[in-house]
C-alpha cells in the first residue's frame, strides 16, 4: 500500500479548539472542560444516518473495488490462549496470500497477535509488506499498573511490532479521571517511538453512551494516537457502523482543527462482505477518500476476510464456491 | 499485490432500480363509478417524467361535467357505504394497505417516474407512510365513538379531495384513510403533473372489492378541482397546496354549508442553538430542505443558526452539501432527484436569482446537472436578512435561507415573524430550552432534535397562512365527521 505515507506523524496537535495542548491537558478539570465541551451527540439521529448510509447500492467494478480495498484493510487475528506458533504461522501465510488459488487477490494489512507471537509473525510475513501489530497493555481489560502495561509494549516493540493496539483504562475513564487515561497513552506512545504506530481502543461497548466515544475519540487523538480503535473484540458490543461513523467524524473534525490526521479500526464483529462495504460507504461519505487506503483506515477482523474471498471469486467467476475454496487459516 | 488508490472518490456505480416492475399503460381515463371512462368532452393531457421529459401516459382531463358525474356517483354509494358497520369498512381498508405493501416496490417506481423524487424516498419514506396510514385509520373505522366526537359521530357525505404533486400517493393517502375510515365517499383530483399513482390506486380499490363509487379520482387541472370545490353536492372540501388556491378556495366554500380543511403553503425554521448535537443537526438541515429536492410544505427552509456556532455549522453543511448525489431518480444512491416541473423549476430560478439581487451570498456544491430533464443544485443563501424576499417567500425548492440570532429571545421573534406557520425545528441538547422554545413557536408541527418525521397518529396542519384544519391521527378523524 502507499509508501508515500508516513509512517509517524509529525508532532501532535499543538492547537485545539482555540487552546493550546498544554492548557488542555495542564489539569483533570481543564481537559475535563474540553472533553465535555465537545458537541453532543443525538443517538437517534446517529443511527439514523448510519442506517441510511447502508442503503447505498454498491454494485459492479465499484463492488470489486470495494472487495479489495476491504482485503488490504484487514488486521488478520488471532488472539487466543491457545495460539501456537504453527498458528501463527499459518495467519501470515493467509496474510500473505489469502487467496491460494488467485494470487491477484491482495495481502491484508496486517497480521494482529499477541506481543510473544510477533516475533513469529514478522518472520512469517517477512519481505511481504504485510505488518505485524500486537495487543500490548494487559489486552483486553487493560486492569494493570503502567509499568506492567510499558514492560508489555517494550517487549512488542524489540520483538519487531510495528503496531502496537493498546486498550485504554475503561475504569478510570468512567470515572472521569481522563488525565490518567491521556497519560497512559502518552507513555505508550513514547515507548512506541518512532518504530511502531499506535493504535488506541476504547472499548466503546463499555463506555456505553456515544457522548462518551466521542469524547474517549478526542483523548486519544489528543494523545498521540495514531489510530483510534473502537473495541477489543472480546465484549458483546464491538464495531457499530453508528460507533464507527462517530469515530470517522472525530477524526476528520481533528484533522481540520490540527491538521493532523488519524486512522480509524472498527474491530469485532464484522463478518460479512456486505457489511464491509457499508464501512467503506462510512469511510468514504464522512472522513473523506483521504481515509480510503490501510494507513488510515483498518477492519479488526478474523472472519471477514474468507467471506470477502468468497465474494472475490464469486465476482471473477459468477459462481459461488463455498467455504471450502477457501483456506480455514 | 497491492490496490492502486483511485484518485477520484469511491465512484459508485449506477445502481438503477428495474422500470419492468411497473407497467404504465399507454393511456388512463378517469375513475368514476368504479370504471374508467373517458371525459365527457374526450379532452386528454400527457404526464411526463420530469427527469427525462418521456412522455409516460396520456391521461383524460376532467372537466365540470366529469366533476358532476363523479360527485353523483359518489352520492349514490354514500348511503350504503356510510351505513356499513365501522368493522366492515376497516376490512377494506386493511385489504387496501395490505395491497400498497404488497405493490409498494411498483408504485414507489411508479412515483418516481413521474414526479422526479428520488427512489429511496418513495421506497423509504413514501410508500411505508402510505400503508401506514391505510393501517392506522383502518384501526379507528370501528372505535369512532371512542375518539373523544360524541357518542355516534356521523360522516359528511361526499368529500371532495384535491391533492398537489410533491407526495401524489402520500396525500391520496392523507385524504383517502380518513374520509373512508368514518364513511364518507371521495371525489379526488391528482395533480396535474402527477396524475399516475392515484390512477393506479384507482385499481387498488377495485382489487380491493372496494364497492363502486366509494372512490372517484378525476385527474386533471385547476378548473376540474375549481368545479369539484364549487359543486353544490360536496359536504367537505379538503385542500393541500399553495396558499394562494387555497385563499380561493376559502372564498369559494364561504357561506356554504360545506366544511373545509386547508394545508398550504410554509417556511419552517429550523433552529440550531449553540449546545446542538451539530453533525446531527447538519442530517437534520439537509433532511428538511433536501428531502423531495425541497418540494415540501413543511420544508426546513429557513434555517436560524445561533452566531456562535455559524461558522462551524456552515463548514459541516457545506462539506455535506458536496456529498450529495444528483441525477436520475430511479438510481438507488440518488439523493436529489428532479424538480417536478419546468414551471415550478423557473418559479425556483425567479426567486434564487432576486434573492442574488437582493444581496444574499449564493452557494452550490459543484454537481453537474443533466441535459434532459427539471434540475436545480442544492442552493445555500448566507447573509440573509429576514426583509429578504428569500427569508419570506415560499420558494419549494432545494434552496435554505440561513438566518443567524444571538438568544433563544430572538430566534423565536424571528421564527415566528412569517405569514406562515407550518412547521419548525429546534435543536438543543437542552431539554428545557427545546420545551420553553417549543412552547413558543407559532407552528402546527415542532421537531427537536430531528426533522420531516411523519407518523400516521401525529397530526398535522398550519397556524396563520399555512391553512387549518388537522390531518393524521385521532385529530384528522374530526375533519371528516359532524361534530
Amino acid at each position: 500500500m502507499p509508501s508515500t505515507a508516513p509512517t509517524a506523524q509529525s508532532p501532535t496537535a499543538e492547537r485545539v479548539g482555540g487552546s493550546s495542548l498544554a492548557d488542555v491537558t495542564a489539569s483533570d478539570s481543564t481537559l475535563r472542560r474540553f472533553l465535555h465541551g465537545l458537541p453532543g451527540v443525538d443517538a437517534v439521529g446517529l443511527e439514523a444516518r448510519a442506517a441510511s448510509l447502508g442503503t447505498r447500492s454498491i454494485k459492479a467494478a465499484s463492488k470489486a473495488y470495494a472487495i479489495d480495498l476491504a482485503i488490504s484493510m484487514v488486521d488478520l487475528t488471532t488472539l487466543e490462549g491457545a495460539d501456537t506458533p504453527g498458528k501463527v504461522r499459518a495467519l501470515g501465510a493467509k496474510a500473505v496470500h489469502p487467496d491460494p488459488t488467485d494470487r491477484t487477490a491482495p495481502t491484508t494489512a496486517a497480521v494482529c497477535v499477541y506481543p510473544d507471537m510477533v516475533a513469529v509473525a514478522k518472520e512469517a510475513v517477512a519481505g511481504s509488506g504485510v505488518k505485524v501489530a500486537s495487543v500490548a497493555t494487559a489486552f483486553p481489560a487493560g486492569r494493570a499498573a503502567l509499568d506492567v502495561k510499558l514492560a508489555d509494549v517494550r517487549d512488542a516493540v524489540a520483538a519487531g511490532a510495528d503496531e502496537i493496539d493498546m486498550v485504554i483504562d475503561r475504569g478510570a475513564f468512567l470515572a472521569g479521571r481522563y488525565l490518567k487515561v491521556y497519560d497512559e497513552i502518552v507513555a505508550v506512545k513514547q515507548v512506541c517511538g518512532t518504530d511502531a504506530r499506535l493504535k488506541v481502543i476504547f472499548e466503546t461497548g463499555e463506555l456505553s453512551t456515544y457522548d462518551n466515544i466521542r469524547r474517549a475519540s478526542w483523548l486519544g487523538m489528543l494523545a498521540g494516537a495514531d489510530f483510534i480503535k473502537t473495541s477489543t473484540g472480546k465484549v458483546a458490543v464491538n464495531a457499530t457502523p453508528a460507533n464507527t461513523l462517530l469515530m470517522l467524524e472525530a477524526v476528520r473534525d481533528f484533522r481540520a482543527q490540527t491538521g493532523v490526521q488519524v486512522g480509524v479500526k472498527p474491530a469485532g464483529g464484522i463478518r460479512t462482505s456486505k457489511d464491509a462495504v457499508k464501512f467503506l460507504v462510512l469511510v468514504n461519505e464522512t472522513a473523506g477518500e483521504d481515509w480510503l487506503d490501510n494507513h488510515w483506515f483498518r477492519f479488526g477482523a478474523s472472519s471477514l476476510l474468507n467471506d470477502l474471498l468468497m465474494q472475490r471469486q464469486k465476482l471473477a467467476t459468477g459462481r459461488y464456491s463455498g467455504p471450502d475454496y477457501v483456506t480455514v487459516d | 499485490m497491492t490496490i492502486e488508490k483511485r484518485s477520484a472518490a469511491f465512484e459508485y456505480a449506477p445502481a438503477p432500480e428495474s422500470r419492468s416492475v411497473v407497467d404504465i399503460a399507454p393511456s388512463y381515463g378517469l375513475f368514476i363509478d368504479g370504471e374508467f371512462v373517458e371525459a365527457a368532452d374526450g379532452k386528454v393531457f400527457k404526464s411526463i417524467s420530469p427527469a427525462t421529459e418521456e412522455v409516460l401516459s396520456e391521461v383524460a382531463r376532467a372537466g365540470a361535467e366529469d366533476v358532476d358525474r363523479a360527485v353523483r356517483a359518489a352520492r349514490a354509494a354514500f348511503g350504503k357505504w356510510s351505513a356499513l358497520p365501522g368493522s366492515e369498512r376497516a376490512k377494506y381498508l386493511f385489504r387496501i394497505a395490505r395491497i400498497i405493501q404488497e405493490r409498494s416496490r411498483e408504485l414507489a417506481v411508479l412515483e418516481t417516474l413521474d414526479n422526479g423524487k428520488p427512489i429511496r424516498e418513495t421506497r423509504d419514506a413514501d410508500l411505508p407512510l402510505v400503508a401506514a396510514h391505510f393501517f392506522y385509520y383502518a384501526g379507528w373505522a370501528d372505535k369512532l365513538e371512542h375518539a373523544g366526537f360524541g357518542a355516534a359521530p356521523q360522516p359528511l357525505g361526499v368529500a371532495g379531495q384535491v391533492i398537489p404533486w410533491n407526495f401524489p400517493l402520500l396525500m391520496l393517502a392523507w385524504k383517502i384513510a380518513p374520509a373512508l375510515a368514518t364513511g364518507n365517499t371521495v371525489v379526488l383530483k391528482p395533480a396535474e403533473t402527477t396524475p399516475l399513482s392515484a390512477l393506479f390506486f384507482a385499481d387498488i380499490c377495485r382489487q380491493a372489492g372496494l364497492p363502486k363509487g366509494v372512490v372517484n379520482i378525476l385527474p386533471g387541472y385547476g378548473d376540474a378541482g375549481a368545479a369539484l370545490v364549487a359543486h353544490p353536492d360536496v359536504n367537505k372540501v379538503a385542500f393541500t397546496g399553495s396558499t394562494a388556491v387555497g385563499k380561493e378556495i376559502a372564498r369559494t366554500v364561504a357561506g356554504t354549508r360545506k366544511k373545509l380543511t386547508l394545508e398550504l403553503g410554509g417556511k419552517g425554521a429550523n433552529i440550531v442553538f449553540d449546545d446542538a448535537p451539530l453533525d446531527q443537526a447538519v442530517e437534520g438541515i439537509v433532511n428538511g430542505i433536501f428531502f423531495n429536492q425541497g418540494q415540501v410544505c413543511c420544508a426546513g427552509s429557513r434555517l436560524l443558526v445561533q452566531e456562535s456556532v455559524q461558522d462551524e455549522l456552515l463548514d459541516s453543511l457545506k462539506r455535506r452539501l458536496s456529498t450529495l448525489r444528483l441525477g436520475d431518480p430511479l438510481d438507488k444512491n440518488t439523493d436529489i432527484g428532479a424538480i417536478n416541473s419546468a414551471e415550478q423549476l423557473a418559479r425556483i430560478t425567479t426567486l434564487t436569482e432576486q434573492g442574488e439581487a437582493e444581496g444574499a451570498t449564493r452557494w452550490s456544491p459543484a454537481c453537474e446537472l443533466p441535459s434532459a430533464g427539471y434540475w436545480f443544485a442544492p442552493t445555500l443563501f448566507t447573509n440573509v436578512t429576514q426583509a429578504h424576499t428569500v427569508a419570506r417567500d415560499e420558494i419549494f425548492g432545494p434552496v435554505l435561507s440561513v438566518l443567524t440570532f444571538r438568544t433563544p429571545d430572538e430566534a423565536v421573534a424571528k421564527a415566528n415573524n412569517t405569514q406562515y406557520g407550518l412547521s419548525a425545528g429546534i435543536w438543543s441538547e437542552k431539554g428545557s430550552r427545546i420545551l420553553a422554545v417549543a412552547g413558543k413557536l407559532r407552528a402546527g408541527v415542532v421537531w427537536s432534535n430531528t426533522f420531516n418525521k411523519f407518523d400516521p397518529a401525529s397530526p398535522f396542519g398550519g397556524y396563520k397562512e399555512s391553512g387549518f384544519g388537522r390531518e393524521g391521527g385521532r385529530h384528522g378523524l374530526e375533519a371528516y365527521l359532524d361534530v
